[in-house]
């Protein structure tokens, strides 16, 4: 049968089991567009900036594991998407984006809304295509989410002149692709494997560093089994948390910057490091010549370019990680190291780094706790960037598996309430909590249009401190206490709230904050809560830029509360 | 880590966008590409690269696997240090006189060169050869003034029989290549 190009991209959209579109039209995809009620399977939300439905689809991509589509029209649409997927190409995030183009005797002459995306975007997405023929749109389309989902995941892009739209040809939709130069691995190499396994019974003081490879792949239970068998201590990175239980006996909190004074500590004495499905980026490793002085390094990763690219590494093993997670479960031996991980529970208890300070102000690390006493650590937890997405991080226990959505490797403000938006479209039978921040939240604020158009029933929590807090705390440190264009005043959030249609609280004290959750989460739709947080608290732990994990600085010691651990549920 | 001159050999898909991508790799790192040549490889859709930089082994081969990653790169390798067969062609315009003329033409004979192209003031040389010899040559030439040089940059095979990047072969071995270790 003979169909448009707009009907090929919809066809394929279905075929690949796209339920929802995330998007924004204009000229250049008109007719992509009147072509989508020929679709009714296919939702289109429409979002109020392209950069909300790029994380917004990214945002649903991290919640389901399936790709997310966005869509755009040409020039101003495209490069507002340009953020979006950068943010998605730093965090591995499948992605599909489907701009519009003008018309091909168009391009190339500065015509109107013209740009040339494909040249903007060559750098920040796993690959992408301009659809200068009609003919080849099926194929392109079958690729385009075959790459984004496969191998490592990240965006692609497909720029779609006008015309291409409109013209005609025969449809057949490819059953497979054909694309000799991609070949992502997923059996490890069995030498690597059992060298891997021998290093591992041989350990005295092994520690798994796990990110968020081990979710992309689903390989919580094959985790779990290595972590168990060898009895080795599981510490993460930030996007890593909740691919092992926090609750866990073996868990042991996120290394890093503003990671937990003991995961770092284990890190610094570990004689074998197992990294799974991390990166080994500098947030993570500080000072990356005294990383891990100790340790000989097994390093599991499907990207054979992150092998050896920041740290030396002892024991490559290039593949899925599920599948060489398995593998290597066949051949490591029952073991225990029973006095390291005294140690390590010794380190945990003078350095306990999730306490929260006993103080009558509503301190940002307390709505946090109570976010996780309300939902039971049942909810998925979308964050901000800077200080929100750090306490979000530090003061949630995340035992459910992929439960954290966050902005890491482009630490994008304005992620957030998209995001939350996405990843609700995606699992609306899950709680979904967006910890903003202040100024983040103002990035991308426009969405809360959608989110009541839409009726996304997200529940928001905007950390409030006044200030560009992350900012502000390094220049408490580093300069002086000079707060250069750091605080930020206003604007009333809840009546914001209002006026675009949602709920809205404001809460000022320690003792409304649970009652304030309750009646969000109670609440049908989208809810909002302004927490008027203490403006100057700081995240700690923190190594200082340039120190390395062994230097963690601690919180200036107060009154502590101890948060009670609980054993393997 | 010291920088050294690395000549790598790729194979990609001949469709836009690839020289790009490729180059954009170098750029982001601050390489300077120092020679790059493309032409078809025995397989009609397929191009064969040759590509010069100066860079530490390190950071050469981390450009390498971000190279291998890019979709239309089917296979790409670093061939220094391997036992090859590098040529370039250069094409020179040479002044010449009634009076050099024929000094030129001795050099030109010693080098297996040749003359592609007579004017009254001047001799186009063509020259093949690896870089030493071309440069050498250009040393020679340079005392009667040198108009213009247009240089192929290095295109390289690896001696013997199996051609360690010959298509055939590379696509069967592009996926246990991906596996073997850093
Ligand atoms: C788009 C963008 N611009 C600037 C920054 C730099 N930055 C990092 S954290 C931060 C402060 C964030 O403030 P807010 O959203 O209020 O969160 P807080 O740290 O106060 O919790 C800034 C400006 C960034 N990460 N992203
Ligand atoms: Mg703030």
């Amino acid at each position: 049968m003979k169909m448009t190009g707009a009907q090929i991209i919809c066809e394929g959209l279905v075929r690949e089991g796209v339920e929802v579109i995330f998007g924004i039209l204009g000229g250049a995809v008109l007719p992509l567009y009147d072509t989508l009620p020929q679709y009714p399977q296919l939702r289109h939300i429409l979002t109020r900036h392209e950069q909300g439905a790029a994380h917004a689809a990214e945002g649903y991509a991290r919640a389901t594991g399936k790709v997310g589509v966005c869509m755009a029209t040409s020039g101003p649409g495209a490069t507002n998407l340009v953020t979006g997927i950068a943010d998605a190409y730093l965090d591995s995030v499948p992605l599909v984006a489907i701009t519009g183009q003008v018309a091909r005797p168009f391009i190339g002459k500065d015509a109107f809304q013209e740009i040339d995306i494909t040249g903007i975007t060559l750098p920040i997405t796993k690959h992408n295509y301009v659809a200068l023929d009609v003919g080849s749109l099926a194929r392109i389309v079958k690729e385009a989410f075959y790459l984004a989902g496969s191998g490592r995941p990240g965006p692609v892009l497909i720029d779609l002149p006008r015309d291409v739209q409109i013209d005609q040809v025969e449809f057949h939709y490819p059953s497979r692709v054909n694309l000799p130069g991609y070949k992502p691995p997923l059996q490890g190499h069995s030498v690597q494997i059992k060298k891997a396994a021998k290093l591992i019974d041989e350990a005295e003081r092994p520690l798994i560093i796990a990110g968020r490879g081990v979710i992309v792949s689903g390989a919580y239970n094959e985790l779990k089994q290595l972590a168990e068998t060898a009895q080795i201590a599981v510490i993460t990175t930030l996007l890593g948390i909740s691919c092992f239980p926090e609750s866990h006996i073996l868990s042991f909190g996120m290394l890093g910057m503003h990671g937990m004074a003991y995961a770092n500590m284990a890190v610094d004495a570990a004689d074998v490091i197992i990294a799974i499905g991390m990166r080994f980026d500098d947030r993570a490793t500080a000072k990356v010549s005294a990383f891990a002085p100790h340790a000989r390094i097994i390093h599991i990763d499907i990207d054979p370019a992150e092998i050896g690219k920041n740290v030396r590494v002892d024991v490559p093993i290039v593949g899925d990680v599920k599948a060489v997670l398995s593998a290597l479960n066949k051949q490591v031996i029952s073991t225990e190291h029973i006095d390291w991980l005294h140690q390590l529970d010794d380190w945990r208890k003078e350095h306990p780094s999730t306490v929260i300070r006993g103080s009558e102000e509503l301190l940002p690390q307390y709505v946090i706790r109570q976010i996780y006493e309300s939902t039971r650590g049942q909810a998925i937890i979308v964050t901000g960037v800077g200080q929100n997405q750090m306490w979000a991080a530090q003061h949630y226990w995340y035992n459910k598996p992929n439960s954290l959505i966050s902005s890491g490797g482009l630490g994008t403000m304005g992620f957030e309430l998209p995001a939350a938006m996405g990843a609700k479209v995606g699992c609306p039978d899950e709680i979904v909590w967006c910890v903003a921040g202040d100024g983040g939240f103002q990035m991308t604020i426009q969405e809360l249009a959608t989110i009541v158009q839409e009726k996304v029933a997200v529940k928001i929590a905007i950390i409030n401190n006044g200030y560009l807090g992350m900012v502000r705390q390094w220049q408490e440190l580093f300069y002086g206490r000079r707060y250069v264009a750091t605080p930020l005043s206003g604007p009333d959030f809840v009546k914001i709230a209002q006026a675009y249609g949602l709920p809205g609280l404001r809460v000022t004290r320690k003792e409304e904050v649970a009652p304030a959750i309750e009646e969000a989460m109670e609440y049908q739709g989208p809810f909002l809560i302004d927490f008027m947080v203490e403006p100057e608290e700081n995240v700690y732990p923190m190594v200082l830029p340039g120190a390395s994990l062994a230097e963690v600085l601690e919180e200036p010691k107060g009154e502590v509360a101890a948060w009670p651990r609980r054993s393997t549920p | 880590m010291a920088a050294t001159k690395h000549t790598l050999v790729a194979l990609v898909e001949n469709k836009p966008g690839v020289l790009n991508r490729m180059a954009s790799l170098f750029r982001r790192r601050g390489f300077n590409i120092e020679s790059i040549a493309v032409g078809h490889s025995e397989v009609p859709h397929l191009s064969r690269m040759t590509i010069v930089v100066d860079g530490s082994t390190a950071m050469v081969e981390q450009v390498r696997k971000q190279l291998d990653k890019v979709i239309d790169v089917v296979r790409v390798s670093d061939i220094t240090g391997d036992d090859t067969v590098d040529r370039e062609l250069a094409l020179i315009k040479v002044k010449a006189t009634s009076s050099t003329r024929n000094e030129i033409i001795e050099i030109v004979d010693i080098f297996r060169a040749s003359i592609v192209d007579v004017a009254s003031g001047s001799l186009t040389i063509e020259v093949t050869g690896d870089e030493d010899k071309i440069n050498s040559l250009f040393n020679l030439l340079r005392s009667f003034g040198i108009k213009e040089i247009a240089r192929t940059g290095r295109i390289a095979m690896t001696r013997g029989a199996s051609g360690s990047l010959s298509v055939e072969e590379s696509l069967s071995k592009a996926r246990n290549k991906r596996q073997k270790t850093a």
